[in-house]
């Protein structure tokens, strides 16, 4: 009884103010429009960052008279050092391999492997790959600095472009992290205002409710429910405009050019699912806690 | 039934007085002398800056706010704007009294449909409040005040917004209502009403009360009938009490 009470006031007031509550879910509307193409952008944006930031690695290069009983002693002692995710062991004959397929007609001119045994050092996080560097090269007594095995030739020294590497990566991700909390802040707010004016022309109603005996909770819920159904309407206008273009453009383009489906970003699901959560969850949100300053009779 | 009550509000002055169980009591005044300012302290909409206030027996001051609308329910109030809900039908306005109290569908259909039949309203069902006249919204908040049959009604200025004719049937609709044991609190600044009707009349000035006639000038037992031809009849004297 109750349930439905709530519901049939629900869409009593939507009819009955059409006018405010189509702004609201235009509103609502055009705010899930604007975070659904951004959150893949953000997504993308973070994915090719990481992705170059996850190549940043430090290259140990062996002797070439390393023995296989130095290569596993080495392999050893690397991942003994703090912050190493993971060593990737490629031999002599394996980096020829590799560099003959790449440029064979240089490869072809020489008689033997010039390459050294080599270790690609992980470490566990992009950002300690200089604290990695700096424990397999510790400071030499009388200056400069040593390598931690006299098997190793050296270590690759490759500073400048790692640092420039995090540090645009770092600008990046956290550009887009500032954006992402900044269209958050600005949905919710535009969110809340238009609730707030559509319920401000209400206020009358909800004083003679209260002068009625009506309890917080009798007036509150056929307003909640209200902002529900607009906040999921709203969202799935959204959805199903964003669904559409990605059909008819996006889909196409991304078979066509490989590049544009390389970055891994959210599942149209998934998406889906954050903006209606988003909308019913902002907008019946909103409209509960606007109300409250017209409750206080 | 007691109401004691001094506060130093603004808008009233250490003013104090009861009121029985079953009375009909004028409170008048000018405008700015309190009358609205001792309506909004029995709904409890105000608080009194200093005094205490008594309905049935409970100090409103012990009331917490969670608990004000149960309080609201026992009293049923009446405007002078009416305030009516204008996206509501006449008997949807009536039902919502009656839903606010988890009212089940059967009682609202039994009780509402009486109601207003006792207020005249049969015919307008289904009108919209703006579609109506100035007396008959008074009617349907009426209708609405009474429905839960509060032990107290309160009306501020009922008849303030209608012509005379037409605030005599409020006013028998009132003494209607006082007379099923539901005491009557009224707000007006209507002199002539006051004079005809020959009630109990407290007056306040400037927030204080400068006058408490519990006249016995009128006979208790009046019919409505009666009543209303009196306050029709050129007149102040009560016929039956020559």
């Amino acid at each position: 009884m109750r349930i439905g009470f709530f519901l049939r006031e629900a869409i009593r007031a939507m009819r009955r103010n059409a006018a405010p509550s189509f702004a609201a879910l235009a509103t609502v509307l055009v705010t899930m429009l604007v975070l659904g193409v951004f959150i893949p952008i953000v997504q993308a944006t973070n994915g090719a960052a990481n992705s170059v930031r996850s190549r940043v690695m430090v290259d140990v290069y062996m002797k070439p008279s390393a023995t296989a009983a130095d290569d596993a002693r080495v392999q050893k002692e690397l991942l003994a050092v703090p912050h190493v995710k993971s060593v990737q062991f490629v031999s002599k004959q394996q980096a020829y391999e590799q560099q003959a397929k790449l440029d064979p007609q240089a490869y072809a001119l020489l008689t033997s492997n010039p390459l050294p045994d080599t270790f690609h050092v992980v470490p566990d996080n992009p950002g300690n790959v200089l604290l990695v560097r700096n424990s397999l090269t510790p400071p030499a007594s009388g200056g400069g600095t040593r390598v931690i095995d006299p098997a190793i030739q050296n270590v690759s020294n490759k500073k400048d472009d790692t640092k420039k590497i995090l540090e645009v990566t770092n600008l990046v991700t956290i550009t887009a992290a500032v954006l992402t909390v900044l269209l958050t802040v600005a949905s919710v707010l535009l969110i809340a205002n238009t609730i707030r004016l559509s319920l401000y022309a209400r206020r009358r109603e909800v004083e003679v409710m209260k002068l009625v005996g009506a309890t917080d909770w009798f007036i509150r819920w056929p307003f909640v429910i209200e902002g529900m159904f607009v906040g999921a309407a709203g969202a799935l206008l959204a959805i199903a405009v964003l669904g559409v273009t990605k059909i008819a453009l996006l889909d196409p383009l991304a078979n066509n050019w490989t590049l544009i489906a390389a970055p891994r970003t959210i599942a149209f699901s998934a998406l889906v699912a954050v903006l209606l959560g988003a909308g019913v969850l902002v907008s019946s949100l909103g409209t509960g806690l606007s109300l409250r300053r017209f409750l206080r009779v | 039934m007691s109401k004691l009550y001094a506060p130093g509000d603004v808008g009233l002055d250490q003013a104090g007085f009861s009121i029985s169980r079953g009375e009909f009591v004028f409170l008048v005044g000018s405008t700015g002398s309190g009358k609205s300012t001792v309506m909004r302290l029995l709904i409890k909409e105000i608080e009194p800056t200093d005094g205490t206030l008594r309905v049935a027996g409970h100090d409103l001051s012990d009331i917490k706010r969670d608990r004000i609308p149960y309080y609201r329910r026992n009293i049923g109030v009446v405007f002078q704007d009416f305030k009516l809900l204008p996206s509501r039908t006449v008997y949807d306005n009536v039902a919502y009294a009656l839903q606010v109290t988890g009212g089940t569908r059967r009682e609202i259909r039994q009780k509402v449909p009486d109601i207003l039949r006792l207020t005249g309203l049969s015919t307008k069902l289904h009108n919209y409040p703006d579609q109506l006249s100035g007396g008959e919204q008074q009617r349907v908040s009426i209708a609405r005040a009474f429905i839960n049959a509060p032990p107290l009604l309160l009306a501020d200025e009922p008849t303030g917004n209608l012509d005379p004719e037409t605030s005599i049937d409020i006013m028998r609709l009132l003494y209607r209502i006082n007379r099923t044991g539901t005491t009557v609190l009224v707000a007006t600044h209507d002199q002539t009403m006051v004079d005809k009707m020959r009630r109990r009349v407290l007056e306040l000035s400037r927030g204080r009360i400068v006058r408490d006639e519990a006249a016995g000038l009128y006979a208790r037992d009046e019919t409505t009938r009666e009543f209303a031809r009196r306050l029709r009849s050129p007149s102040s004297r009560p016929p039956g009490l020559q």
